[in-house]
């Protein structure tokens, strides 16, 4: 049994030619099944992003070269000359392959280290494969401990905790006033694509409300329709800023187009609850005096990159501690790996005995004739358990050797001697 | 650490174990966000809940009653109605990060507490289910009014590090304001309520006693007090000049008033209430 994957990513391959070997789904599962059709691999599994294009695999036991066959296939799949995508590509088998898969799910491969996403993609691209029974059990296995490994580097580290870009960061500072954003609301002034992101992790978030102002009410009317909001005229702006919990003000103008007058109006009408602000313009939209009204809360792009920054650095420390997650289940896969193949093996071995007593009955039929036929089932079925008895304690060895390198080493001794290779019927 | 009585309530050794315990999983939690360090403080607060509850039993044993006539045992059950009612706010409010600023002050009054010898020396000059009644919910509200105390704190220290754009680690770590402010609304709710109870309770007891309801002692008056000025507090919270900030200021006021009672009041001015 044996594990192998090519593939390319953000930083191996540039953009263009991630662009060209990318799979959609449907891709994705017509990739599978060729490459199963046509006996390149047995189990397969097609995990394509924006920022990696992968092919795991487990070859059938007799294949020979099973990575130069699937980079062929993979050129000609995609029609780029081999020579192109060649360089670009990494190539890794069994336990390095494991790991790699592992570190992508952890998000330590991704282009924001930590980031969220992957997970998801790794979730499905697996579940695309299960449906269409492209996988099998070393494929299952290991995706399902890939998602475990995600799962756990996210929850018992810190490698995705704090937000790395400004948009979420801003989002997240709401929650540490609102706590959850359901039943709350925001006020979205300008139609750029900051705001437009930042509205993205509002709904994310389960933000109740959301309205649209722009000085052009298209633009407005655009954005609102995208996402999901309302549009508020932009002359009845100073009224409109009584509603939200929520500002997010991303308009290109060279003066405030909030002033503090305006937020005092509006925090007296709404009884002072708290009203929290991001400012994204350059220059800035929000006089910055408001600060220092009560229960009003204000921060701006220089202390949401400050913010991020800051995060960035917090997730990279985390690493070593993710590190340590994907090295121990990269070794719990390769006991599981083991404890397969030892089966297998031993599997192999007994059938093998049993051909050769089959073989050795066969070859000596006068020896036997004097037997009735009750006679020599009787002999057959002692040679039998004789077979069983002469395996039964290199089996319970076999299986009792801690130490995974030796236990692999036997393995490979076991197949080499009794000819166990790859050799099937 | 500390010189163990003579006769030592291992319970109490339990249960002071299973606090420091707490304590360390809530800081490992709020410092490193571990969900497994978070559920494990909880646990490890709820066993030591039972085994100082079990505590209190020995120590109760032969007195027959809630312990409120010597300062260790009424110590001890301050710090239990403390800790029962954190983790009723933690499990209701699902919030787990202020419980390393709550356990603080249980583990100081525990360890305190747990000076004192294992078994009050004499008997209580009064006991009763209704005096027992009286004074576990009595000090179940002071317990709250501190439980509100704490997070109010924690929300002035939140807010300021919000406004003065301090982001560092810990705003994140912090439950967010609103929250904080539910929080400690829903202690001074249930502190209010206990007390409430808890007076008509010692009337009651009183008027079978002694045959009238008044007895004119100053502990009387500064719970009137202090009844007062939380209700003052949720009422006046909601409002406008006073919503957020300014009235998580007022909770952290208000505690001076239970300190005092529980202080000046109980060793100086009061002949009848001693310990709490």
């Amino acid at each position: 049994m044996e594990i192998v994957l090519i593939g390319l990513n953000h930083r191996t391959a540039p953009v263009e030619l991630r662009e060209r070997v990318s799979f959609t789904a449907n891709q994705a599962q017509q990739a599978a099944e060729e490459l199963r059709s046509k006996g390149v691999l047995s189990e397969t599994l097609v995990l394509s992003t924006c920022n990696r294009s992968e092919l795991y695999g487990v070859p059938p036991e007799s294949a020979e070269d099973s990575t130069g066959a699937m980079e062929l296939f993979l050129a000609t799949f995609h029609q780029v000359e081999l020579m192109a995508l060649g360089p670009s590509l990494y190539r890794r088998r069994d336990r390095e392959a494991v790991r790699h898969l592992f570190r992508v799910s952890a998000g330590l491969d991704s282009m924001f280290l930590g980031e969220a996403e992957i997970l998801g993609q790794v979730r499905e691209a697996y579940q695309i494969a299960v449906d269409h029974g492209a996988t099998g059990p070393v494929l299952n296995r290991m995706f399902q401990a890939a998602l475990e490994v995600g799962k756990r580097a996210r929850s018992e580290t810190d490698i995705g905790k704090r937000p790395v870009s400004v948009a979420f960061a801003g989002v997240k500072l709401a929650e540490q006033i609102f706590g959850s954003l359901k039943g709350h609301s925001a006020l979205i002034l300008g139609a750029g694509a900051t705001g437009e992101q930042v509205v993205g992790h509002l709904r994310d978030r389960g933000i109740s409300r959301l309205r649209v102002a722009n000085r052009s009410r298209e633009r407005a009317q655009e954005l609102a329709a995208r996402v999901g909001a309302e549009v508020v005229d932009w002359e009845t702006l100073p009224a409109a800023l009584e509603w939200p919990d929520m500002i997010v003000s991303s308009v290109s103008s060279p003066e405030p187009v909030i002033t503090r007058e305006m937020i005092e109006r509006a925090m007296a009408a709404r009884s002072n609850r708290p009203l929290f602000m991001i400012d994204l313009g350059m220059p800035r939209n929000i006089a910055a005096s408001v600060t220092r009204l009560y229960n009003v809360y204000l921060y701006d792009m220089d202390d949401l990159s400050e913010i991020v920054e800051q995060n960035k650095r917090a997730r990279e420390a985390e690493v070593p501690r993710v590190e340590a997650i994907v090295s121990e289940h990269v070794d719990k896969f390769e006991v599981w790996q083991a404890s397969v193949e030892t089966g297998v093996v031993l599997g192999e071995l007994r059938t093998r005995l049993q051909a050769e007593r089959e073989a050795f009955l066969r070859e000596r039929p006068a020896a036997m004739q004097h037997l009735s036929a009750e006679d020599r089932q009787r002999m057959a079925q002692l040679m039998d358990e004789m077979v069983s008895r002469v395996l039964l304690e290199p089996a319970e060895r076999l299986k009792g050797v801690r130490d995974l390198r030796r236990k692999l080493q036997n393995l490979e001794a076991l197949r080499d001697l009794f000819q166990l290779n790859r050799e099937k019927p | 650490m500390f010189p163990l009585p003579a006769m030592t309530n291992y319970w109490l050794i339990a249960t002071i174990l299973c606090y420091a315990a707490s304590f360390a999983g809530y800081v490992t939690f709020l410092a490193t966000s571990h969900r497994n360090a978070g559920r494990a403080a909880t646990l490890l607060l709820a066993l030591g809940l039972g085994a100082h509850y079990l505590a209190l039993v020995v120590r109760s044993q032969g007195s027959h009653t809630v312990p409120y006539d010597d300062l260790y045992g009424s110590l001890s059950l301050f710090a239990w109605l403390l800790a029962a009612t954190y983790l009723g706010l933690e499990l209701f409010h699902r919030q787990r990060s202020v419980g390393a600023f709550v356990l603080p002050v249980v583990l100081i009054v525990m360890l305190f507490a747990g000076r004192g010898p294992a078994v009050p020396a004499g008997q209580p000059p009064a006991s009763g289910p209704l005096l027992a009644l009286h004074i576990t919910m009595n000090v179940l509200g002071y317990a709250a009014f501190a439980l509100s105390f704490v997070l109010s704190l924690i929300y002035l220290v939140q807010n300021q590090l919000l406004r003065r754009h301090r982001l560092q680690s810990a705003v994140w770590q912090f439950p967010a304001l609103e929250t904080l402010e539910r929080m400690s609304r829903s202690g001074v709710v249930v502190g209010l309520f206990s007390l409430l109870v808890g007076i008509s309770f010692g009337l009651m007891w009183f008027h079978r006693i002694y045959g009238r309801y008044w007895n004119g002692d100053p502990k009387e008056i500064i719970t009137l007090v202090i009844l007062a000025v939380y209700a003052g507090y949720l009422w006046i919270g909601r409002t406008a000049a006073w919503r957020g900030a300014r009235a998580s200021a007022l909770c952290v006021i208000n505690f001076v008033f239970v300190l005092f009672s529980y202080s000046i009041v109980n060793l100086y001015l009061s002949g009848f209430h001693r310990f709490f």
